[in-house]
């Protein structure tokens, strides 16, 4: 920025976010408006920009505008293009934006939105946009390579390898989570699951036209998709209304299970230009709007946030999800405040697009602010509801009942009032019989986005419009990660198995294709079938899991930063990275140990485990379960993720345990011991090129 | 404003801002600008044959879900 902000507006700014955040913490008993969050945020969001992300590019990473990056080197006009940083923020930013930062939001909403806001602010700019930026510039430094190669060349093959296996039990659970969030939002929905059936035959033919009619056109038939797609939720209306259409749609969890794993299997197997891409493009395109349209909404509406600022769930008795606040928020609101996700994509695709380093900041650190406010708007959207509609769509059956007389009884128990008739009220407005025990976070963010969309522009029924679009938006992109997922999940397995039996590893030969894409989708279908048929709701037994994962691989990420910092001699700032991980690090394992071992049921592993084998031993019977083959099958769950959480927490320890080693060799070394590609000068005819972007 | 003549530029930057948008839309689907490639080739290889634009749309989409890539965020 030429002249901009002197330093007194930029302390003016500070101020202002700090006043902000003040008032959000410590107005207490009268409803704070959304708008003062926002505020509080965005400045917040600035300051460190400014200061705090300029001291990592100048002083920790120390980058050089005159050297030349992977892509201006390597430069093919394909997979290496020096690309103008505004482009490349739009791709970065939507290659990281996901489910991730909507839903953790939405369940950490239990403990009020205080601690959330407080985390996701202090967590992006101290930790998931210092990740981003570091390992865009490590990536970018040595020639755009993967996470799990920048690992295997800093600090050795064998937590090379054990980093890549992290990754793929990471890539099983997302799509197990994301799946199960799909499953619970479409469960006896008939208006929601007819519009994402629609959205197959809208995307096939989107495909065979981009193929053959007007190839490579995406943009005419996105909007000829895009007004499909509008008239499906239209006609979902109408579909879901009808006597013998209406109860056609209408499927039970465990259906949808079957049904989204085999469609997982065929939509991994088909050509990707028939149903892959296409619904790719129009969830993309999709998710950008809707992002921009919430928060234009944000602005217009200035909602009033009705859920208190710190709840009595702080405890740890939540019923959405069990876990007292350190370490289970940390772990429950993962995207949105740090990513190890992110990781794989900073050290993915951005690195061979980035024209030059110093807009590493830009969009590394920026793009990752910019997540951090899309789970701030989620956060907003959660907490605009009525607590207590909140409380009955997010609590398992189990705890509140399944008539709206119990839940609203139950619910109102804990201090958060409501009626029958809001709750009935609440269901048909937005279209669904039901609007009870729906965990996942997507409904209630839909419920949420379709408030303030619907006071945005107003009519008579399109609060169930607006609602079953943000469900069918959500819906949208999380079925494309589960295509893309397994489709890459697939090509790992190959290769893992490829070490074993070389034959396997031909990846266009039909029998290896079918075999692998069969595993993977029966890893992932396995988790999702457990956590749609979990009495305590599903969202309790994976979010964890994914939450501890995700995190785990932060961990790895910026463990590898500090190494690397350390090879490069700049021990006195290793501490950017440090702090994070340290933080990281104590909330996984603590959280990997307390799920494990924690004495009570709805939190330990084990300790559920052993209820079930008891009760079976004893021949009594726990609803909501049928019979015994049913708790057998949920005693053998737990002790399985009681396993995968063990794994987890080991892939972490001895990758801490070879970075402390690598550090020591490196303190050691009085010389740089780094792999950095050499320094390559930017020519002058290049630099010319970059200025004309 | 009154009589002031509108400059000559004026409406490129409309069109640059417009074609930034569609250059970032068609990245974010993994499809790089196909000018630049072309220019590119022409450039530095102007003995290799340059692809048309449908076969390069083709041989881009192969390449984000063929393979390697297709990692989506959660």
């Amino acid at each position: 920025m030429k002249g901009g902000f002197g330093k007194v507006a930029w302390a003016a700014l500070a101020l202002l976010g700090a006043f902000c955040l003040g008032t959000v913490a410590l107005r207490r008993g009268e409803p704070i408006n959304a708008l003062w969050i926002v505020a509080a945020a965005v400045s917040i969001y600035l300051v460190a920009y400014r200061y705090y992300s300029l001291f990592i590019a100048s002083k920790v990473m120390q980058l050089d505008p005159t050297r030349a990056t992977p892509a201006v080197i390597n430069n093919d006009g394909l997979d290496y293009v020096p690309t103008n940083k505004h482009v490349l923020f739009g791709h970065h930013f939507a290659a990281i934006a996901g489910a991730g930062p909507l839903v953790g939001p939405v369940l950490a909403a239990q403990m009020g939105y205080l601690p959330g806001v407080l985390w996701l602010i202090a967590g992006v700019v101290l930790a998931g946009a210092v990740q981003d930026f570091m390992v865009l510039v490590i990536s970018s430094r040595r020639n755009g390579r993967s996470l799990g190669d920048l690992v295997r060349e800093e600090m050795g093959q064998v937590p090379g390898t054990i980093a890549l296996f992290g990754a793929f039990l990471i890539m099983i659970i997302i799509l197990a989570v994301l799946a199960m969030i799909v499953v619970k939002a479409l469960t006896d929905s008939p208006w929601g699951m007819f519009t994402v059936i629609a959205t197959i035959p809208i995307a096939i033919l989107m495909g065979v036209y981009m193929r053959f009619i007007r190839p490579g056109k995406i943009g005419e038939i996105s909007v000829v998709g895009l007004v499909l797609l509008l008239f499906a939720i239209w006609l979902g209306g109408q579909v879901a209304a009808h006597p013998t259409w209406g109860p056609a749609f209408t499927f039970t969890g465990t259906q949808i299970t079957w049904m989204l794993i085999g469609y997982g299997f065929v939509a991994a197997v088909l050509p990707v230009w028939l149903l892959l891409a296409p619904r790719d493009y129009l969830s993309t395109f999709l998710k950008i709007g809707t992002i921009i349209a919430l928060a234009i909404g944000i602005v217009i509406v200035m909602p009033e946030l009705r859920m208190p600022a710190l709840t009595q769930f702080t405890d740890g008795t939540g019923p959405v999800w069990k876990g007292s606040m350190f370490p289970f928020l940390f772990i429950t609101i993962a995207c949105g405040a740090v990513s190890g996700f992110h990781a794989l994509i900073s050290s993915g695709t951005t690195p061979k697009l980035l024209a030059n380093e110093s807009q590493a900041r830009y969009i590394g650190y920026g793009g990752m602010l910019m997540e951090s406010f899309v789970a701030i708007m989620a956060m907003v959207a959660a907490s605009i509801i009525d607590p207590g509609v909140y409380f009955a769509m997010n609590s398992p059956a189990a705890i509140i009942g399944t008539d709206v007389n119990t839940v609203a009884q139950t619910v109102s128990s804990w201090g958060f009032v409501v009626t029958p008739e809001v709750l009935t009220a609440t269901a048909k407005e937005i279209g669904e019989n039901s609007i009870l025990s729906r965990a996942g976070g997507a409904p209630t963010l839909a419920v949420g986005i379709a408030q303030i969309l619907h006071s945005v522009l107003p009519g008579e029924g399109m609060m169930a419009f607006w609602y079953h679009f943000a469900i069918l938006f959500e819906a949208l992109f999380i079925l494309t990660a589960v295509d893309a997922g397994t489709r890459a999940g697939r090509f790992m397995l190959q290769d893992l198995l490829g070490n074993f039996v070389p034959a396997l590893r031909r990846t266009e030969a039909w029998g290896p294709n079918l075999l692998a894409t069969g595993g993977c989708v029966a890893l992932w279908g396995y988790f999702l079938y457990q956590g749609v048929t979990d009495p305590l709701g599903g969202i309790n037994m994976l979010w964890p899991l994914f939450g501890i994962a995700n995190q785990m691989l932060a961990g790895i990420a910026l463990m590898l930063c500090t190494v690397v910092l350390f090879k490069m001699k700049r021990d006195r700032y290793a501490w950017v990275s440090i702090v994070p991980t340290v933080w990281l690090l104590v909330c996984t394992t603590a959280a990997g140990w307390i799920k494990i071992f924690d004495a009570t049921p709805a939190v330990g592993f084990l300790a559920q485990a052993n209820k079930y084998r008891d009760a079976i031993a004893a021949g009594e019977l726990i609803a909501p379960s049928k019979d015994f083959g049913q708790m057998q099958q949920v005693m053998v769950n737990n002790y399985i993720n009681a396993g995968l959480t063990a794994l987890f927490l080991f892939v972490v320890l001895s990758v801490l345990f070879y970075s402390i080693g690598a550090i020591v060799k490196a303190r050691r070394n009085p010389q740089r011991s780094d792999r950095e590609t050499p320094y390559i000068a930017l020519t002058s005819e290049q630099q010319a090129a970059q200025a004309r972007l | 404003m009154g009589t002031a003549l509108v400059p000559l530029d004026h409406y490129a930057v409309h069109r640059r801002v417009w074609r930034r948008m569609v250059q970032t839309a068609r990245l974010c689907c993994g499809v790089p600008d196909y000018d630049n490639y072309v220019r590119h080739m022409l450039d530095k290889h102007p003995d290799r044959e340059v692809m048309d634009y449908p076969t390069f749309f083709r041989e881009r989409q192969e390449a984000r879900f063929g393979g390697r890539g297709g990692f989506r965020c959660c």
